[in-house]
């Protein structure tokens, strides 16, 4: 009897964290689904807002890491990207299209501290 | 029995949160956007303090197939016009080998005014070198250099054009010819007719042209150098083709823009990206 009790008490408690991470993964999601729609219209600050919403309701998501990313590069805010692109790439170290986007964003923030380093 | 029966649904619950956390975590697979991007990349210089700029002119020398300081100064000119807030002074381009030609004379004269000697055109002249008056090289550019640290004299051109910011500098724009080993890509066709490119050695002579321009930026206002820059590029082409001067020239240019540009505007970089989700 009481190991049954123990067996439905941890199974009860993995659903119900498994239901709330569930929970936070999928508001996560619809948070990036709407970042990449508004930011495909061009409203890329209001993609932050959602992108960084995503990453503050799972903070294991690498998507909206890199998404964010792309969004603070194109607002020309390039030491908040790089902190963006960094967290995805320690999140999922082997995905190569983050790997494409850091690499390409590299170019230009290294082009860009050369810069400053020459005033 | 019944142990058997709660066994089994123990091990369903197990399976089924288990399932539930993959499901949750490895989400339903990945969508991939591409998306145009535009960095903006701050100016190197602060132009805030002027609305209008100059470009006066340049040191220029090498090639006289074309006249590379005005070519320089219209191109320049026509950037700035359609990709920098600054207003942009339509002046007579400046023959600055001839004011550089002008003041290393006085210069020459007040150095032997003041030995008690008679005036002497040897390079050395109390510490005055000599400028040569056909500029071929790199090295014959270098006493002109004296010209961009004149304050007086470009104090008096900021004056005379109401302080604006002072665009200047030299160029050099001289033919090039290397001959060597050059890496080609080569179509190859195996036995059974499959198309293969492989790269291969071959010696080649090739000629073209250098350029190598030195920005100068000038505050009207004091005079003084506020940011200079250099830079460096060359084309060469297979030795049979004939490619005009200018036509080099511009290409050449085109790669030396941005960056110019990037000294007094926010420039943006174009590119894309893919947006996950």
């Amino acid at each position: 009897m009481k190991l049954r009790c123990a067996t439905f008490l941890i199974a009860a408690f993995a659903f119900s964290t498994s239901t709330a991470f569930a929970d936070s993964r999928d508001e996560a999601r619809s948070q990036v689904d709407f970042g990449i729609n508004v930011a495909q219209r061009g409203l890329w600050r209001e993609a932050i807002y959602r992108w960084e919403k995503a990453v503050e309701l799972d903070p294991k998501y690498a998507a909206a890491y890199n998404d964010l990313a792309i969004a603070y590069e194109h607002e020309g805010q390039l030491e908040k990207a790089r902190k963006a692109y960094d967290k995805a790439l320690e999140l999922e170290p082997n995905n190569t299209q983050i790997r494409q986007n850091y690499d390409l964003f590299k170019e230009i923030n290294d082009r860009v501290a050369q810069q400053k380093d020459k005033r | 029995m019944t142990a058997w029966l709660s066994r089994r649904i123990n091990a369903r619950l197990a399976l089924g949160g288990l399932a539930l956390v993959c499901a949750t975590t490895a989400g339903c697979g990945t969508a991939l956007y591409e998306v145009p991007v535009e960095t903006p990349i701050p100016a190197k210089l602060d132009v805030s303090a002027f609305q209008r700029v100059l470009v006066a002119g340049f040191v220029a020398g090498g090639a006289e197939d074309i006249d590379t300081n005005q070519e320089t100064v219209r191109l320049l000119r026509s950037q700035l016009r359609s990709k920098s807030e600054l207003r942009v002074i339509d002046a007579d381009v400046m023959q600055l080998v001839d004011v550089a030609q002008e003041q290393n004379k006085a210069a020459v004269n007040d150095t032997a005014a003041a030995d008690g000697l008679s005036v002497k055109t040897s390079s050395e002249n109390g510490g005055v070198t000599a400028l040569p008056q056909k500029i071929k090289d790199e090295k014959d550019l270098e006493p002109y250099d004296r010209l961009f640290a004149n304050t007086a004299y470009w104090k008096r051109i900021g004056e005379e054009y109401q302080n604006p910011l002072i665009v200047t500098g030299s160029v050099l724009f001289t033919p090039r010819s290397s001959s060597g080993l050059v890496t080609r890509e080569t179509e190859v066709y195996d036995g059974l007719g499959r198309r293969r490119v492989v790269p291969q050695r071959v010696y080649m002579e090739r000629k073209g042209f250098m350029l190598r321009p030195k920005f100068v930026f000038i505050d009207g206002r004091t005079g003084a150098t506020i940011y200079s820059e250099t830079r460096r590029e060359e084309v060469l082409y297979n030795a049979q083709q004939e490619t005009p001067a200018l036509s080099s020239y511009f290409e050449l240019m085109d790669r030396i823009v941005p960056d110019f540009l990037g000294a007094l505007s926010t420039q943006k970089i174009k590119g894309t990206r893919v947006l996950i989700k």
